[in-house]
């Protein structure tokens, strides 16, 4: 029995590990500025604990098979324990997960603790039930007043976020149904929600946050490379939650101002 | 332990005293128990489904018909509140802490058994309501188990959020009164009702377990009422707790003011501890089989304690690593990150400790300790995926992905119930007089861990490649696509688990009528449970209580005549 539990330990330990490592299924294809860090730092924590992990397993499919009741003569040792051990692997532990915690620290305060740049690229996000919407402030460069009780979604566009006619700042406001930034900037995201929470998650781009009825949320980020991504909703907000999706397109600072001119156009 | 006189109660007569409300905790027990393990082959059916759903989202079931992404949703509710609630917190605390802390300690009863008779009966009506929601007009609430407001506050942001709802939380509201009758009795009884000599550095490490997980149900269920009631008052009494200013299907929901982050406060501030709840009791018995079948003392009993009391305080002060992208301070995250890895630490020291008392031991391979080994590596594997979630730079990617259900699964999911297992192999020949058939939990030990392993493991690598959880299907991300392959390989797997259980259910009810006849101390253990009659009488020990001399685990002790000492043996143990 010792034999056949060290067997199925081992095997266990050694197939979940052989696909970590071989990297069958990872993390998508990170076109982000914060990937780098992200990922080193996912890296790092995935070394310590994979070594933990297999160490441990292995020891206890090695000891179980090892100790196993041989019907000897002798008894087991008489042990409670071992005072020195217990502070030494006690303090390892400490060291290493605080250790870890302290060099990941540095990584979130520069996504979350900064504002973004002033010459970010601003889009307002919302969330309803089930699609996503994204607002440009257009010309004047700032975000028309959008009034719950305007709301209708039927209407789409400007009518699913409820703006102001009355209010000139939303005049010029574009409202589109996928998102387009230029590459290499800073995007700034106002994350908004109409009924539930739900949360914007771009894989790609290393990105997620909730978006929460009442709040505004401030987030960057900044893509590093063109193309379509698709962006998911991370928080169960009813029954239509794995359908609600969206496409970020990266492009070309030309590209973006040509888009941005031509939706601009479509107002007139 | 002067109080023990006072709470002598005569046997009962008539069936209905002595079997449906009693107040012998031994019955109250068995009543917590079975009432678990009808919950958990619900929940684990309700789970079946998901995974079938996931795959063949547009099947045919017989009986069923075709799962809607709304049903979907309530089968997701549904399997995570019963499992937590109604098998994760009932069986290891109602059911073997009520059967064996009083005997463990050498008391007749709990300190209040009509209360510990309420405790059952309203986990009963707790659970009939809850199971009421299927039944009702749009079904079981779509919200998940963690019932994120405004989702779960507005009867009209989705199909099951009207009734459904009410009767979820109602159900939800009833557990915790329940719980703290349980918790206040559970932390009485440990105070006062110890025979003598039983000092608290002498009680068994399951009698701590159950303790500090009553003390952690003391704190938290209390929150989780308010919470509730709070939450049932914006649902019906047009109050805004948790509603601010908004709309749901283009009309305004005519609340305002209220936060939605304040349930996820309120209800982390339980929901943590909570998975703490679910766990320590498995730590206490993986703890004392451990050391019974390796035929050794634990290593280092007073560092399992004091790691058991530190992982119950620092349980209170984590809530936050659940709420990393809830749009809180970003300040926050820093303390809860802190902590969070900080409990990693008494983690790591009971598992050492662990593989410490199997170290030169003799270990005897009976059902007890196959379950006791699997749950010590089920807790390593699904602890060591908590590091890389408990960063809030790593959390980005992986939260409310398939990373987290893989994590919590394996640990305060299947090392837990693995702890029931162990639980139930170790002490059915005292509950029942019979033993178990080992060959059968043999086979059922080898299917469930390699099954369990083959469902959950891989739901560390969707995580890693963006699979979000609670998804009805995979067909709208294409992203999503080339995982189907690796979602069908678990649903084989969770349908063979499945199948697995139906041999434990025969050999529990074969075992309680034809397994063999079991002695007093079929274990060869020490603790005080082993020294009274099979079944024990009425008030536990006929009579006389006992008189504690050692600690629990006097294993292998040199110069004894047997390679075990009772606690009750009078014999002087040679120092240690």
């Amino acid at each position: 029995m010792g034999l056949v539990l060290l067997f199925v330990i081992w095997l266990i330990t050694l197939a979940s590990t052989y696909f970590f490592v071989a990297k069958t299924w990872w993390f998508p294809h990170g076109a982000s500025a914060a990937t780098a860090a992200m990922d080193q730092q996912f890296t790092v924590t995935f070394i310590i604990m994979g070594v933990i992990f297999v160490a441990a397993q292995l020891t206890l499919g090695y000891f179980v098979w090892k100790y196993r009741d041989q019907h000897a003569a002798t008894r087991s040792e008489y042990s409670h324990g071992n005072l020195k051990l217990e502070i030494l692997w006690t303090s390892l532990t400490a060291i290493l997960f605080v250790g870890l915690n302290l060099i990941g620290s540095p990584i979130w305060a520069a996504e979350r603790f900064r504002p973004a740049v002033e010459d970010a690229t601003r889009v307002e996000v919302t969330g309803m039930q089930f699609a996503w919407y994204f607002r440009y402030p257009g010309p004047d460069g700032k975000f028309g007043i959008a009034r719950p009780e305007l709301e209708d979604a039927s209407a789409g566009g400007e009518g699913a976020l409820g703006l102001d006619p009355k209010d000139p700042a939303s005049k010029d406001d574009i409202v589109t149904g996928t998102m387009e930034v230029p590459v290499n900037r800073e995007v700034e995201v106002i994350l908004r929600a109409h009924d539930v929470i739900h949360s914007f998650f771009i894989p790609q781009m290393r990105f997620k946050q909730d978006a929460v009825p009442g709040l505004a949320i401030h987030m960057h980020f900044t893509p590093t490379e063109t193309g379509s991504y698709e962006i998911a909703c991370a928080e169960l907000c009813g029954l239509g939650h794995y359908k609600m999706h969206g496409i970020l397109n990266v492009v070309s600072q030309n590209e973006f101002d040509q888009w941005l001119a031509a939706r601009e156009a479509e107002k007139q | 332990m002067v109080a023990q006189e006072s709470h002598q109660h005569a046997a009962p007569q008539g069936f209905v005293r002595k079997y449906v409300f009693s107040l012998d905790h031994k019955v109250i027990g068995l009543q917590y128990y079975f009432l678990a393990l009808t919950a958990v082959f619900v929940g684990m059916f309700l789970s079946l489904l998901m995974r079938i759903h996931l795959i063949w989202p547009t099947a045919i079931l017989p009986l069923l018909g075709e799962i809607k992404p709304e049903t979907y949703l309530s089968l997701v509710t549904m399997h995570g509140t019963i499992m937590v609630f109604f098998v994760l917190t009932t069986a290891p605390q109602g059911g073997f802490g009520n059967y064996f802390l009083p005997i463990q300690i050498g008391a007749p009863d709990m300190a209040f058994p009509v209360l510990n008779m309420l405790s059952f009966w309203t986990t009963f009506v707790a659970y009939v309501v809850m199971l009421a929601a299927f039944f009702v007009v749009g079904g079981a609430p779509l919200h998940g188990w963690t019932g994120y407001a405004p989702l779960s506050a507005l009867q009209s942001a989705g199909p099951g959020e009207g009734l459904g709802a009410d009767l979820w939380i109602t159900s939800i509201a009833l557990f915790c009164v329940a719980s703290l009758m349980g918790a206040l009795n559970f932390i009485t009884t440990t105070l006062d009702m110890r025979a003598r000599g039983m000092s608290l550095m002498r009680m068994p490490l399951t009698c701590w377990s159950w303790f500090i997980t009553a003390i952690l149900g003391l704190l938290a269920f209390g929150v989780l009422l308010s919470a509730g009631i709070l939450l049932l008052m914006d649902r019906n009494l047009g109050t805004s707790f948790f509603l601010p200013l908004g709309t749901i299907n283009g009309q305004l929901t005519g609340h305002k003011g209220g936060s939605p982050l304040l349930w996820q406060h309120l209800f982390w501030f339980f929901g943590h501890p909570e998975v703490y709840i679910a766990i320590l009791p498995g730590m206490g018995v993986a703890s004392q089989v451990l050391s019974t079948f390796s035929r050794k003392p634990i290593f280092g009993y007073k560092a399992m304690v004091y790691a058991m009391l530190a992982i119950g305080f620092l349980g209170f002060m984590v809530w936050g690593h659940h709420m990393f992208m809830s749009g809180m301070s970003p300040y926050t995250a820093f303390a809860f990150s802190i902590m969070t890895m900080a409990i990693g630490v008494p983690s790591a020291i009971k598992t050492f400790n662990w593989l410490g008392t199997l170290y030169r031991g003799r270990i005897r391979f009976q059902s007890p300790m196959l379950y006791a080994i699997g749950f010590v590596s089920l807790f390593v594997s699904g602890g060591l995926s908590g590091p890389f979630l408990a960063q809030p730079a790593l959390d980005i990617p992986l939260h409310d992905t398939a990373f987290v259900p893989g994590h919590f699964h394996l640990i305060m999911g299947v090392a837990a119930i693995f702890g029931i297992f162990a639980a139930t192999h170790y002490w059915f020949p005292k509950m029942f007089g019979r033993m178990m058939n080992e060959n059968m939990a043999r086979a059922h030990f080898f299917l469930t861990l390699i099954g369990t392993y083959c469902v959950f493991m891989p739901m560390h690598y969707l995580g890693l490649a963006g699979q979000p959880r609670r998804y009805s299907q995979l067909t709208e991300l294409a992203y999503l696509h080339p995982l189907v392959g690796l979602n069908t390989f678990m649903t084989y797997a969770a349908i063979v688990t499945v199948a697995a259980q139906f041999i434990f259910l025969i050999n529990l009810f074969w075992s309680m009528f034809k397994g063999e006849k079991a002695s007093d101390n079929p274990w060869e253990a020490t603790t005080l449970e082993w020294t009274t009659a099979t079944p024990p009488p009425h008030d536990n020990f006929g009579g006389h209580t006992p008189v504690v001399h050692h600690g629990p685990y006097e294993y292998s002790v040199p110069g004894a005549p047997h390679d075990y000492v009772m606690q009750t043996d009078p014999a002087t143990v040679a120092a240690h």
